[in-house]
């Protein structure tokens, strides 16, 4: 499959179409009833998620964050083409892929919030904390996967980015090393058109992003990124062709960032209101729901109890975040270093002199 | 006199130059369309065409390797990085060109342009959008650092910024940007770079600061004077070059010394002044001088910045100790 869609001839792999029906049946995924309906139910609670997150920003119970609307099917489709031993390099709006993964939408929250703690997830060893530095991600993921080659492993990588992040030098060094070294390295980049202000077409001439992949010698392929099956079915591939030693793949989700880029942005100052509702009919979840609806696996009970379910997790991780108010003192210098050097136990004892002052005060 | 904020007042200055001189052009990530995201340069691109105002593709290193190569072709580029934090993908074209050209050719290619880079904590922002590195970049020989800490100040400096020949980082606070409103000139005007201000005299302790600290400063320096202490607070505004020539003249005369900046401790602004006032005043000195700065340690995400953003409380303290060391 990854031959067949040529990026330099400009094909995009599209399985499920807007109406819900399947347009294409060679590449379909074999999934079993449950496991389609487990995934519409991922995205969905990273829906719920994410849309409750921004109120909850909106409330000021936590800071400014990244929405992820319109982008689950990418998210979702492609954390469900890995093994759990594999590994996963986020970017930062990839919140399906790390609910996915196992992360919680506690420390989702909690990172928000501004804690160190939230940037990891409990039990989840394999899956690095998100990368705010744009593409700087794609060197690790190259690293990794370098790593696992030399000890043996048979695991992946799968790197998350933006659009934008393909302008970087990371971008160009990341994908040459894996390319030169046959890292096991999913390079997915999640065109949602955007980086912040700047449209796509002014990021990059390239036609298409997965085309880039041809001059460092990898596949490449576009895939509907608002298509469930279709960002299945290539990172299923990918994944087959990366695990099996042949080297990194290149997958560009053709997406859509259907909300602002952080709470802090107002995309009516770069973007037509036409655009935002051409793209509205396209959301991911729409069009899985109608075919699932279609084949008799959902109806609006089973999505008002999903919903329901994912919005009650939220609520509760947000209380549960509500709870945690100051970084302690020590733990701002605990983690530095292995070993904490004299300069930070000056330092420490000179602030907490200052705090005894005040507290005297 | 109309009153400004520090987003009003620098982009009245890009307005200026972009009218001024041709060989003006103002880029960066989003400034073009959405004037910036903090909106410095909002409408420039309507008034000033996509030509001289434009957005580029998301890359720092070549944001101010282009920079270099249109600023060696003869133009004045003014360009944005985003946020102090995301100057790093930049610092290979800074510290091996940017910075050398003049020298390394011997004055036949010269960098004039000017990198606007906001800076600063204190406002519960992202990881790596409340960085304060200017350390790291005025130890970097061939460039030099300006912050200011007010419009009045902002306006000038940048106007000076943009007709200076070397590369200029020009450190906006963004705490500062819509704390408050100034009488700012309409027309033209120009602050020297590497000149200090002596913001504040006083008799008794040198308190030095700049940018965003410097409101933190002042608020210190009226808790003082409560205490019945006088403190003589300088802004320095140019980090690189740095005033000397105030500051010791200060110390000589208050004999005490405290510096206060948010970056880290460790090889920062405030020892490289504790180092020069030693090298030229020592003796005027009656105590050891104090460095009020941010600890070693990466800056904490928002729920543990309150214990790393020095506070006027803690300012107070500190002048407090340094009043009552033995003379
Ligand atoms: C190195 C770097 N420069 C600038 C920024 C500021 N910034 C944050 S997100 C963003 C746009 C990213 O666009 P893209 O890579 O397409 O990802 P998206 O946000 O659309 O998911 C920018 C410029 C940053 N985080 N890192």
């Amino acid at each position: 499959m990854l031959t067949s869609y040529d990026p330099l001839k400009g094909k995009r792999l599209q399985i499920l179409a807007e109406s819900g029906r399947i347009v294409n049946r060679k590449h379909l995924p074999e999934w079993t009833d449950e496991a389609l309906v487990e995934a519409y139910r991922l995205m969905l609670r990273a829906r719920v998620a994410d849309e409750k997150a921004l109120l909850f920003q909106r409330q000021k119970r936590i800071h400014t964050l990244p929405v992820n609307k319109g982008q689950e099917a990418a998210a979702v489709g492609s954390a469900l083409a890995l093994e759990p031993a594999d590994w996963m390099v986020q970017s930062y709006r990839e919140l399906g892929a790390v609910l996915q993964k196992g992360g919680t939408i506690r420390n989702h929250l909690l990172y928000f919030k501004g804690s160190e703690w939230g940037s990891v997830h409990p039990g989840l060893p394999r899956l690095l904390p998100l990368s705010v530095p744009i593409g700087s991600q794609i060197t690790h993921a190259a690293g990794i996967g370098h790593a696992i080659r030399y000890q043996g492993g048979s695991e992946v990588v799968i790197c998350y980015f933006g659009d934008g992040g393909t302008s970087q030098g990371d971008f160009h060094e990341g994908l040459n090393w894996a390319a030169v070294f046959k890292c096991p390295v999913i390079f997915f980049c999640m065109n949602n058109q955007y980086a912040i202000s700047l449209n796509r077409r002014h990021q990059t001439a390239s036609a298409t992003l997965a085309q880039k992949a041809v001059a460092y010698g990898m596949p490449g392929i576009q895939v509907d990124g608002n298509d469930l099956l279709a960002v299945h079915a290539a990172t299923r591939a990918a994944a087959e062709h990366v695990r099996s030693g042949q080297g990194p793949v290149l997958i560009e989700a053709y997406t859509y960032r259907m909300g602002p880029h952080t709470t802090a942005d107002d995309p009516s100052l770069y973007r037509p209101k036409e655009e935002e509702e051409e793209w509205a009919p396209r959301d991911p979840l729409l069009r899985l729901r109608l075919h699932l609806e279609s084949r008799g696996l959902w109806d609006s009970a089973r999505e008002d109890e999903s919903r329901a379910a994912a919005t009650a997790e939220t609520d509760a991780a947000m209380r549960e975040v509500d709870e945690l108010h100051e970084t302690p003192l020590d733990e701002i210098f605990a983690h530095q270093y292995s070993d904490r050097p004299a300069e930070l136990r000056r330092q420490q004892a000179a602030y907490e002199a200052y705090l005894q002052w005040k507290e005297a005060r | 006199m109309p009153a400004m904020n520090l987003v009003q007042a620098i982009q009245s200055a890009l307005d200026f130059k972009l009218g001024d001189d041709e060989r003006v052009l103002v880029f960066g990530e989003d400034v073009g369309l959405e004037g910036g995201v903090f909106r410095v340069t909002q409408g420039l691109q309507e008034k000033y065409g996509e030509r001289r105002v434009f957005d580029t593709p998301l890359a720092e290193s070549v944001i101010v390797g282009a920079g270099l190569g249109m600023a060696v072709a003869g133009l004045r580029p003014v360009l944005e990085i985003q946020f102090c934090g995301f100057i790093y993908p930049a610092m290979n074209q800074l510290v091996t060109h940017v910075s050398r050209m003049r020298n390394r050719s011997r004055g036949a290619f010269t960098v004039p342009l000017v990198i606007r880079l906001p800076y600063g904590g204190g406002i519960q922002a992202l990881e790596l959008h409340s960085e304060s590195m200017e350390a790291m970049l005025a130890h970097i020989p061939g460039l030099k650092v300006v912050i200011p800490s007010t419009p009045y100040d902002a306006k000038g400096l940048l106007i000076s910024a943009i007709e200076s020949e070397d590369p200029v980082l020009f450190m906006e606070p963004k705490k500062v940007y819509r704390a408050f409103r100034q009488e700012v000139p309409a027309e033209a005007y120009r602050i020297p770079l590497g000149k200090a201000s002596v913001v504040q005299s006083g008799t008794r302790l040198t308190l030095v600061a700049y940018g965003a600290m410097m409101r933190v400063a002042r608020q210190a320096v009226e808790l003082a004077a409560q205490e019945g202490l006088s403190v003589e607070l300088i802004d320095l505004r140019s980090i690189y070059p740095l005033d000397t020539e105030t500051l010791l003249e200060s110390v000589k005369k208050t004999g005490r010394l405290a510096v206060l900046h948010e970056g880290p401790t460790s090889f920062g602004v405030a020892a490289e002044i504790i180092a020069r006032v030693n090298e030229e005043a020592l003796y005027w000195l009656e105590a050891p001088p104090r460095r009020i700065t941010g600890f070693d340690t990466v800056m904490p995400l928002p729920m543990g910045e309150q214990h790393y953003m020095p506070t006027p409380e803690r300012v107070l303290y500190e002048l407090i100790q340094l009043h009552n060391q033995a003379e």
